[in-house]
C-alpha cells in the first residue's frame, strides 16, 4: 500500500509526468480559443448549438463553451500545481542543504571536464593555489594545500525556485479572486444619470464570484455629467470621455461629490472598486400625446447596431395613462421602435447613419399599438418588442414615418408621437477584484525569478597543482558548466589563463 | 491629430525597398548554401570545446572562396535591409504621431525587423550565414503578406489603444514573437539534420542548432512572459478585468506553456533533441496561428488588425 503511493507520488512529481500535463493543460485551453464560450458570448453560444444539431449537444455536455470552469480542466491544472509541489518541496529542502554544503572535492581526472587546461610554471604549489584563489575571488570557494574548488551561479536555482513558487502563488490568488470578486453593468443617461453600487438590482447584469451573494457590495455613487466624443473622418472613434461625479466612503455621509473624468484606460478606482467607461450609445426622447390630451414623454437607451456609424435600434414603450382597466390598457399600450441615426444618410425614404456624432439626428419609427406582453411575468428585452405579440395578432403596426427632431406623427385614433431630443448613454462597469494586487506581485516576482534562472550559469571550477620533479608544478583546471555549456567557454578562458598564464595575469 | 502624408508615403518606399533587399539577400545566400562546401570539422566544432590558453590558435586565412564571398554581400545586404526597415517603421511611427505598432501590418513589421535582428546578432556569434536564405524567407512571406494583405494606411488609433502600454506591451509582444521566429527555423532545420545527418552535409551540426534554438528562446521567453503581464496589466485599465480568456489571451497563453514545456522537455532524459525540437515548432506555429487565425478569422477584444 505504502508502496503504491510512494510510486503514484513518484511518478506524478517525476518531470515526465508534468511533461505531459503542461502538453495537456494546452490542448484543454485550446478549445476555449476556438469555440464561442459562454462567458465571452452567450449569444454566439446558443447559435453555434443550434447549427450543430447532436455535435453542438454533446460539445454543451462535456463544457466545451466554458472550457475554464470545466473540472476536466481544473483536473489537469491541480494535477500539474501538485506535481509541480511535489517537484519544489525536495528541491528547496535540498537549496538549503546546498546553501550550506563546501563545493564539490576535486575530481581525479580533470582533463576529463569539459573544460581543461593545464600548463607547468615556475611556481610552487602554494603560489599556484594562491594564485587561482585570487582568480576567482566571489566565487564559492574551498581550497586545500593543493587544490582550489569552486563555485559559482547559485542564483540560478534561487531564481528558478522564486519563479515556481510564484507561479503557485499566483494560480492561489487568482483561484481567491474568482471567490470573491464581482462585475456588474449597467447602462446610464448622460447629464444627470446616477448609479449607485447599493446592490445587484442596480445593475443590467452582474456576474458575482462564487462566494459573493451580492448584500455586501462596497458603497457608492456616481452621477454622469457630460459626455463627449471625438472622432475622425471616417467616424473611427479617437477618443471618448464623461465628466462624472462620484462619492464614496466618508464622503457618503457628508454627502461630497468628488470630480472625476472618466476615459478609457482610466477607471475610476475608489475604495476597491473600479468603475470603466465600456461604451455610449443613444438615447432619443419621444412625447406621446394620448386623444384624451395626457403627455407622456419617455426616454430610454437604444443600442447601437453599427459600431461605426452608431445607427441605433430601440423600442421605447408607453402605457396609456389613466386606464385602470387592465384589460384596456394592454389594448392601448405603444412602442416606438426603429432606427435612430445620428448623422442622417437618406436613400429615397430609407434612413441610415452616415456618422457616429450628432448632426441633426433623425429616427425611422415603426410604432405599435395593443398588447406588449409586459405584464405576463417574463423579462423582456428593453431594446425590442415581443415579436410573438405581433404574430399572435395582439399587437399591430400602426404608423411608420422618418423624424426629424420636433416632428411628430398622428395615429389614426388622435394619438400622437414626436420625437424631441437625443441625449447620451454610458455603459458602465464596476469591478471588485480583491486579489488583483497579489496576482501582480506574483506576475512581477515570476519575471523576475525566470530572468535570472535563464540568465545566470551554474558553474564550478577545479585547480590542482602537482609537483613535478624537476621543481616546477603542472597546473591544472576544470570547468564544468551544470545546465547548459553554452556561454562557459569564454568565462573559463578567462580564468584558466588568469591561473596558468604568467605574462597575462 | 492629422497624418503626415508624406512622411507616410516615404515609410512606405523605405517598406518596399527593405522587402526589395532582403529578397536580393536571400538570392545570395540561397547561392553560396548551394555552391558553398560543406563546412569543415572545425567550423562545426566552433563554442564546443574551449582553446588551450597559451597555445596560438591557428587562425585559418585562407582566401575566401566565390560562394563565400557571395553569402559576405548576402550579409551586407540584410543589414542594409534591416537599416531600411527601421528607418520604414519610424517614418510610420512620426506620420501617425505614436508608436509605429497599431495595427497589423505595423505589428507584422516590427515583428519581422526583430526576426532580422535576432539573425544578425546570431550570425555574428555562430557560423551559419549560409542559413539566411532558410531564416529569410519566411520573414519575407510575412513582409509581403503584410505589405499587401494586411496593409492598412498610417492613422491614428482608436480610444482602447490611446495608452503608454500600446508602447510597452505590443512592441515586447511584437518583438519577442520575432525572436522566437528564429529558434521556429532553426528547431525545424535540427530535425532535417538530425534525422538524416548524411543528406544535409552543408546543414551546421545538429549540436550548433540545437544550441541556437536553445539560446535564442531562453533569451525571448522571459520576454514573452513579460509581454503577457503587461498585456494583463493593460486589460485590466482598459476592458476591467486582467486576465478574460479572450481567444488572443488564450492561444498566448497557450504558446507560454508549450515554450516551457520546451525549457522542460531539453531538461528531461527521452525528450532532449528531437522531442524538444518538435516542441520548439510547435510553439512557432502557435504563434503563426495566433497571429493571423485569432486577428482575421475569430472576433475578440485583441481585433485591431485595421482590415
Amino acid at each position: 500500500m505504502i508502496a503504491f503511493l510512494r510510486n503514484t507520488w513518484r511518478g506524478l512529481t517525476s518531470m515526465r509526468t508534468a511533461l505531459t500535463l503542461l502538453f495537456l493543460l494546452a490542448l484543454a485551453a485550446m478549445p476555449g480559443a476556438l469555440l464561442p464560450q459562454l462567458s465571452l458570448n452567450a449569444q454566439k453560444v446558443d447559435e453555434y448549438v443550434a447549427q450543430h444539431g447532436w455535435w453542438g449537444q454533446f460539445l454543451l455536455k462535456l463544457g466545451f463553451f466554458e472550457v475554464y470552469a470545466t473540472p476536466w480542466f481544473a483536473a489537469i491544472y491541480l494535477l500539474l500545481f501538485t506535481s509541480l509541489v511535489g517537484c519544489l518541496l525536495p528541491r528547496t529542502w535540498e537549496y538549503f542543504k546546498q546553501m550550506r554544503a563546501k563545493p564539490v572535492l576535486t575530481p581525479r581526472n580533470l582533463s576529463r571536464m569539459p573544460h581543461h587546461a593545464q600548463a607547468v610554471l615556475d611556481v610552487t604549489p602554494e603560489e599556484a593555489v594562491g594564485r587561482a584563489k585570487r582568480a576567482m575571488r566571489g566565487w564559492r570557494m574551498d581550497a586545500g594545500e593543493d587544490t582550489v574548488s569552486a563555485e559559482r551561479g547559485f542564483l540560478r536555482e534561487t531564481g528558478n525556485l522564486v519563479f515556481h513558487f510564484a507561479l503557485l502563488g499566483l494560480l492561489v490568488s487568482f483561484a481567491l479572486g474568482k471567490m470573491y470578486n464581482y462585475e456588474g453593468q449597467v447602462i446610464v443617461q448622460a447629464n444627470g444619470g446616477q448609479f449607485c453600487n447599493g446592490g445587484i438590482f442596480n445593475y443590467d447584469q452582474f456576474r458575482p464570484g462564487l462566494r459573493v451573494d451580492g448584500t455586501d457590495l462596497t458603497p457608492f455613487c456616481v452621477e454622469i455629467g457630460k459626455f463627449s466624443a471625438e472622432y475622425l473622418e471616417n467616424g473611427q472613434p479617437v477618443d471618448y470621455q464623461a465628466d462624472i461625479r462620484y462619492q464614496s466612503g466618508e464622503d457618503l455621509t457628508t454627502n461630497t461629490w468628488r470630480p472625476y473624468t472618466l476615459q478609457v484606460n482610466h477607471p475610476l478606482r475608489t475604495s476597491g472598486d473600479r468603475l470603466y467607461l465600456l461604451g455610449h450609445g443613444y438615447t432619443p426622447t419621444f412625447t406621446v400625446t394620448f386623444p384624451n390630451g395626457e403627455k407622456r414623454t419617455q426616454g430610454i437607451q437604444w443600442l447601437p447596431s453599427d459600431q461605426l456609424t452608431l445607427a441605433s435600434e430601440g423600442a421605447t414603450k408607453f402605457d396609456p395613462p389613466g386606464v385602470t382597466d387592465s384589460e384596456q390598457r394592454r389594448k392601448n399600450q405603444i412602442a416606438v421602435t426603429g432606427l435612430l441615426a445620428p448623422t442622417p444618410l437618406l436613400h429615397g425614404s430609407i434612413l441610415n447613419s452616415k456618422f457616429p456624432a450628432l448632426n441633426n439626428p433623425m429616427v425611422a419609427v415603426d410604432v405599435y399599438r395593443g398588447d406588449l406582453g409586459v405584464d405576463d411575468g417574463r423579462g423582456q428585452s428593453i431594446f425590442s418588442i415581443d415579436m410573438k405579440m405581433v404574430e399572435q395578432g395582439r399587437l399591430h403596426k400602426v404608423a411608420r414615418k422618418n423624424l426629424a427632431l420636433g416632428e411628430e406623427i398622428a395615429l389614426d385614433d388622435g394619438t400622437k408621437v414626436r420625437f424631441d431630443s437625443v441625449n447620451d448613454w454610458v455603459s458602465l462597469q464596476v469591478s471588485h477584484d480583491p486579489t488583483q494586487g497579489y496576482v501582480l506581485v506574483f506576475a512581477i516576482l515570476i519575471i523576475l525569478g525566470l530572468g535570472v534562472s535563464l540568465t545566470v550559469k551554474r558553474r564550478r571550477v577545479w585547480v590542482r597543482a602537482t609537483p613535478q620533479d624537476d621543481g616546477r608544478t603542472l597546473v591544472e583546471v576544470g570547468g564544468l558548466a551544470r545546465t547548459d555549456q553554452a556561454g562557459y567557454g569564454e568565462e573559463f578562458t578567462r580564468l584558466a589563463r588568469a591561473v596558468l598564464n604568467e605574462e597575462k595575469s | 491629430m492629422p497624418v503626415n502624408e508624406t512622411l507616410a508615403t516615404y515609410s512606405d518606399w523605405l517598406y518596399r525597398s527593405a522587402l526589395g533587399v532582403y529578397l536580393f539577400a536571400v538570392l545570395l545566400y540561397a547561392v553560396e548554401q548551394a555552391f558553398a562546401r560543406a563546412p569543415r570539422k572545425a567550423e562545426a566544432l566552433v563554442g564546443a570545446g574551449a582553446p588551450v590558453p597559451g597555445l596560438v590558435e591557428p587562425q585559418v586565412r585562407t582566401e575566401l572562396s566565390k560562394p563565400e564571398r557571395i553569402g559576405r554581400m548576402g550579409a551586407a545586404l540584410t543589414v542594409l535591409g534591416a537599416l531600411l526597415h527601421l528607418g520604414s517603421l519610424v517614418m510610420r511611427g512620426l506620420s501617425a504621431g505614436r508608436a509605429p505598432w497599431g495595427n497589423m501590418y505595423e505589428y507584422m513589421s516590427l515583428l519581422c525587423l526583430a526576426a532580422v535582428v535576432t539573425w544578425l546578432v546570431l550570425m555574428v556569434k555562430f557560423p551559419i550565414r549560409r542559413l539566411g536564405a532558410f531564416v529569410l524567407t519566411p520573414i519575407l512571406v510575412l513582409l509581403f503578406l503584410g505589405g499587401t494583405v494586411l496593409y492598412a494606411e498610417s492613422a491614428p488609433v482608436q480610444p482602447a489603444l490611446r495608452s503608454y502600454w500600446l508602447v510597452i506591451h505590443v512592441s515586447v509582444i511584437s518583438i519577442s514573437s520575432g525572436v522566437l521566429l528564429i529558434p521556429g527555423v532553426t528547431s525545424i532545420l535540427y530535425l532535417l539534420k538530425a534525422s538524416r545527418p548524411d543528406r544535409f552535409p552543408k546543414l551546421p551540426s545538429a549540436d550548433v542548432l540545437d544550441r541556437m534554438s536553445y539560446r535564442t528562446t531562453v533569451l525571448a521567453f522571459p520576454l514573452f512572459t513579460a509581454g503577457i503581464i503587461c498585456g494583463a496589466i493593460w486589460a485590466e485599465a482598459a476592458w476591467g478585468r486582467f486576465w478574460g480568456w479572450d481567444p488572443k489571451e488564450t492561444v498566448a497563453f497557450v504558446s507560454w506553456v508549450v515554450y516551457a514545456a520546451y525549457l522542460h522537455a531539453r531538461a528531461t532524459a527521452g525528450w532532449r533533441g528531437r522531442g524538444a525540437a518538435w516542441i520548439n515548432v510547435v510553439g512557432f506555429a502557435l504563434n503563426v496561428f495566433n497571429l493571423f487565425f485569432i486577428n482575421l478569422v475569430t472576433s475578440g477584444l485583441h481585433s485591431y488588425a485595421g482590415l
